[in-house]
């Protein structure tokens, strides 16, 4: 493989940037990339900028990285460009596959969201009623600002995405992972993964790595993480504690229960699931012990809004996506 | 006719932002705009969850500095359960504060500031980056960043349970204690990394401070603004980037006020304008006055500088050596230099590696009492903590069954908006030169404003080479007759 | 033109499609807006199929399993019980109306039980009209 360097771009689209700091977590190894690979976009901590982009040939970066879901025009745009100058294109993060945190506005209007955001808030200034539109004119200045979508999508709801990266953010030696195997694939060294593979992630869940120890679940009510003590070595579900780990994939280092924090979710869905909510309402109600239909409602009422837990990190990649209240 | 340059997209920012500049005719600089695209609306979809989830969703806000969200949230939802916390529960978070302040400067220090002071402003482009000053000062350098970023990261996950993308801190304390074994992994390490903090500092001295060009550049230049700053305070009036009272001064030194936190509203208002989806904060007192400097302005900036600014004094003392140190080449307390937040965020390093030796030595401190449970919902929490970039706000109201009614927010780079509105056009009108396109340098200059005042993706340890793209297009007579392309 | 409701039934093989057989040689006639596909118990309905279900167009899902106490497996029913509600509060989160979804317990003798049941629903359904899910999903793929 000659002296030629793989092209690469890295970009976000409605992200945190916790992806990048994920990738930068690889410590030394960022120094392997850069001396692998020309990093053409990366506005975060590199040169490249759009006119760059614009003006590659189709094909012409190796790969890109990109996490973030969209949730505006600018998104959808850039992501549109980098997936025709790509050969390979990466969903990177929870965003990128599934959504991320931000996709549970799929659950609120979007006029909500700017209500209030910008009209019923405490702080904003008293008679200020103003909200922010992709077109205005100030003093004879044509400004534009993108258009923020009525929901938020993942990225292979807009384009045709190549592999996929779990992860909230993905794991940093799970990051190296996947890297190496789109670098030994891509210069022939090994098979590249099947297209629409998640990679840097096994193919189990998060119960199979998990330390706690487990035994029978039958719980009488479920507890939040705040209303009792819980028993550091002992499964947080059979304690009444909602953990989303038997319906997350494992690859994570299940650094949250052990660290006495229950999972929630953001490695996605186990192979072959359609609907992790689905899933994880299968596992919790499996649960219950009880068989009878008033005792089973008070039982639920011990566990408000699992809505946002069955989804968390995933509502833009659930079968329903978004509310559909008219 | 008006001509326009797009810089687009800015890079280091959080998230995506762009800076139009509008000459007229004689290519004076006649109006700047710094706009934010981006608005996710964490603010109203945390509405109808479960006020403990809180913390671990507004995480996601940013990922550079999730602990601070991480933390002002947690202080918030403390407030909606009566406030009832475990003692050593706050000594821990302040632990590991700490340690997220030290890798975050560090990152933003190294990667996105030494290019521009130890390379110079108008150096060449291609050089003018981090590998660009590790071959002016040493190869040693990039792997010791990158040693000290990784150290401090991983204080945070031992204590924590994990970085990036908090999960730690739960109503009435935080899900798990230190280990006195995981306190003797720690404690080597913050000896190393208050050493790199004197290393940095002395960086700075040779590099910087001996160069009388960017003495006169961080002292003289257009990267100043007459407005006023804000930071959280001890009872001493000592930086506290955990807890404390907020304090406002004007940039003569004055006091204008010091809120607790729950009284924020009081204090603080916000202004939309329709071509920005970043709201503009502003002393709601003095009322919204436009984009205006004047002693009487209701503008404040939010930064490391800021914290020194409203501080008295430092709360560590080989920190207070260097704030001495800093003011006294300023030319006295405060400072309006705006560059000089990058010196600041040296001598911040230097309280956080002193506060976490402190910390290291308190026998308390592996203790196992770091959670109690609350007896009680009181419906309503302000939590304010400082973020690397600016004093944090989470206001949370909830009901009886302790679920999010209302979320309130004013994120640490959100009360720059305006200053960093204002410097831009500042530093574009002062640069760019009626009848002389602006050359590389400018570009670059125009950059340094923004930078000042710590992007929030300050997460680059190791910046690979190349420059910050920007293109510039003149436009004459609806004709484009320059085109500068830097990096790109 | 009337709106007809598609409506898929889940039923379980041993109590409530055998009570959908009956209705059928007795010769009641009742609504035919439902799809049914048999499983062996109500245990097997993964909610998965009901969001599916609704995603792929249908305007309402029927699930009849025995009656509690009447399983075949002894205890399947008493999963879907337990299942159903929490159900309902995801569905309600995404705005589907209460009426769109619906369990019942329905015997191999209750033919009639179960015709009425069809006839109930579909005109609850009708009352609400076609099911926003498919066509939400499709506009949201083409405009944003």
């Amino acid at each position: 493989m000659a002296d030629k360097k793989l092209q690469l771009a890295i970009y976000w689209g409605a992200a945190c940037g916790g992806c990048d700091v994920s990738i930068l977590d690889t410590n030394e190894f960022i120094l392997d990339v850069d001396k692998a690979a020309d990093v053409r976009l990366w506005p975060i901590a590199a040169d490249g900028k759009y006119a760059d982009v614009e003006a590659m040939d189709d094909g012409e970066l190796d790969v890109t990285i990109m996490s973030g879901g969209v949730r505006n025009s600018e998104n959808e745009h850039i992501a549109k460009l980098l997936r025709q100058k790509s050969k390979i294109f990466v969903a990177y993060g929870s965003c990128a596959y599934m959504g991320g945190i931000p996709a549970l506005a799929n659950l609120v209007p979007r006029d909500e969201i700017f209500t209030r955001a910008y009209l019923d808030n405490p702080s904003i200034e008293p008679g200020n009623q103003t909200i922010p539109k992709p077109e205005t004119k100030v003093n004879g200045y044509d400004l534009n600002i993108p258009d923020f979508y009525k929901r938020v999508y993942k990225l292979d709801q807009v384009i045709d995405v190549d592999y996929y990266v779990p992860g909230c953010p993905p794991q940093p030696d799970q990051c190296k992972a996947a890297i190496l195997a789109l670098v030994a694939a891509l210069t022939g060294q090994a098979d590249p993964p099947p297209k629409g593979a998640v990679v840097g992630a096994f193919e189990r869940n998060l119960c199979d790595d998990c330390e706690r120890e487990k035994s029978e679940k039958k719980i009488s009510r479920f507890y939040r993480p705040w209303e009792i003590m819980q028993d550091p070595k002992q499964c947080l579900m059979e304690q009444g504690i909602l953990c989303a780990g038997s319906a997350t994939r494992s690859g994570c280092g299940v650094r949250c229960p052990n660290s006495g924090i229950p999972c929630r979710g953001c490695y996605g869905p186990a192979p072959n699931v359609l609907d992790q909510g689905a899933k994880l309402l299968s596992a919790v109600s499996s649960i219950i012990d009880s068989q009878d239909p008033a005792e089973i409602d008070e039982i639920l009422e011990t566990l408000p809004d699992f809505t946002s837990f069955a989804n968390r990190y995933g509502v833009a990649a659930s079968l329903l996506q978004r509310s559909h209240r008219q | 006719m008006t001509r326009k340059i797009s810089i687009d997209p800015i890079t280091r920012l959080e998230g995506h932002g762009k800076i139009e500049i509008f000459l007229d005719d004689s290519g004076a600089v006649e109006d700047t705009f710094f706009q934010i695209p981006e608005l996710r609306g964490f603010e109203r979809f945390v509405v109808g969850r479960p006020i403990e989830e809180l913390p671990r969703i507004v995480t996601r806000i940013c990922g550079v500095c999730p602990a601070s969200h991480h933390m002002a949230s947690a202080k918030a939802v403390d407030g909606c359960f009566g406030g009832e916390v475990a003692p050593l529960a706050h000594k821990l978070r302040d632990m590991y504060y700490q340690a997220h302040f030290i890798h975050s400067h560090i990152a933003h220090f190294y990667a996105l500031a030494a290019p521009d002071f130890v390379l110079g402003p108008d150096a060449d482009p291609a050089i003018r980056n981090v590998l660009g000053v590790v071959h002016k000062v040493g190869l040693e350098i990039g792997g010791a960043v990158i040693k000290s970023r990784g150290q401090a990261q991983e204080i945070q996950r031992i204590i924590g349970g994990r970085n990036t993308q908090d999960i730690w801190c739960l109503p009435g304390g935080v899900a798990k204690g230190l280990k006195p074994e995981e306190l003797e992994q720690i404690k080597p390490w913050v000896d190393e990394l208050y050493d790199f903090t004197q290393f940095s500092l002395q960086l700075f001295r040779d590099v910087v401070l001996g160069n009388e060009t960017y003495v006169d550049i961080i002292v003289n230049g257009p990267y100043t603004l007459d407005v006023h700053n804000m930071g959280l305070v001890d009872e001493n009036n000592a930086p506290n980037f955990y807890d404390g009272k907020v304090r406002v001064v004007d940039f003569e030194g004055k006091e204008i006020f010091k809120y607790e936190p729950k009284d924020y509203a009081e204090n603080v208002a916000e202004h939309v304008e329709e071509w920005s989806y970043l709201k503009f904060p502003y002393l709601k007192q003095r009322g919204w006055m436009g984009f205006v400097e004047g002693i009487d302005s209701s503008l404040y900036c939010a930064t490391p500088l800021s914290r020194l600014n409203v501080a008295d004094r430092m709360a560590t003392p080989k920190a207070q050596e260097g704030f001495d140190e800093m003011f006294k080449t300023l030319g006295g307390h405060p400072c309006k230099a705006l560059l000089a937040n990058h010196w600041a965020r040296l001598v911040e390093m230097v309280q956080n590696a002193e506060t976490l030796k402190t910390y290291c030595n308190d026998p308390e401190i592996t203790g196992e009492e770091v959670r109690v449970i609350p007896s009680k919902i009181t419906g309503e929490g302000v939590g304010i903590v400082e973020a690397m970039r600016g004093t944090l706000t989470h206001h949370y109201n909830c009901d009886e069954n302790g679920i999010c009614t209302r979320a309130n927010l004013i994120v640490g780079t959100t009360n720059n908006n305006a200053p960093i509105h204002m410097v831009t056009k500042k530093i574009a009108s002062a640069l760019i030169q009626p009848g002389k396109d602006p050359d590389q340098g400018i570009l670059n200059m125009i950059e340094m404003g923004f930078r000042a005042f710590d992007p929030c993706y300050s997460c680059a340890t190791h910046s690979l080479p190349g420059e910050m793209p920007l293109e510039v297009r003149v436009h004459r007579g609806g004709q484009v007759t320059h085109n500068f392309k830097r990096g790109c | 033109m009337t709106f007809e409701p598609k409506i898929v039934g889940f039923l379980c093989n041993w109590c409530s499609y055998t009570g959908a057989d009956l209705a059928g040689t007795s010769r009641i006639h009742y609504a035919p807006n439902v799809s049914v596909i048999r499983v062996m118990c109500s245990a097997r309905i993964d909610p998965t199929f009901v969001l599916k279900a609704l995603a792929d167009g249908a305007d309402g899902v029927l699930i009849c399993g025995c009656h509690p106490g009447d399983c075949h497996y002894t205890e399947g029913n008493y999963k879907m019980m337990r299942r159903f509600p929490l159900l309902k509060k995801l569905l309600a989160d995404y705005g589907i109306e209460n009426d769109r979804v619906r369990l019942e317990w329905v015997s191999a003798s209750e033919g009639q039980r179960f015709a009425d049941v069809v006839n109930d629903m579909t005109e609850r359904v009708r009352a609400l009209g076609p099911s926003p899910v498919k066509m939400d999903l499709a506009t949201d793929m083409a405009e944003r």
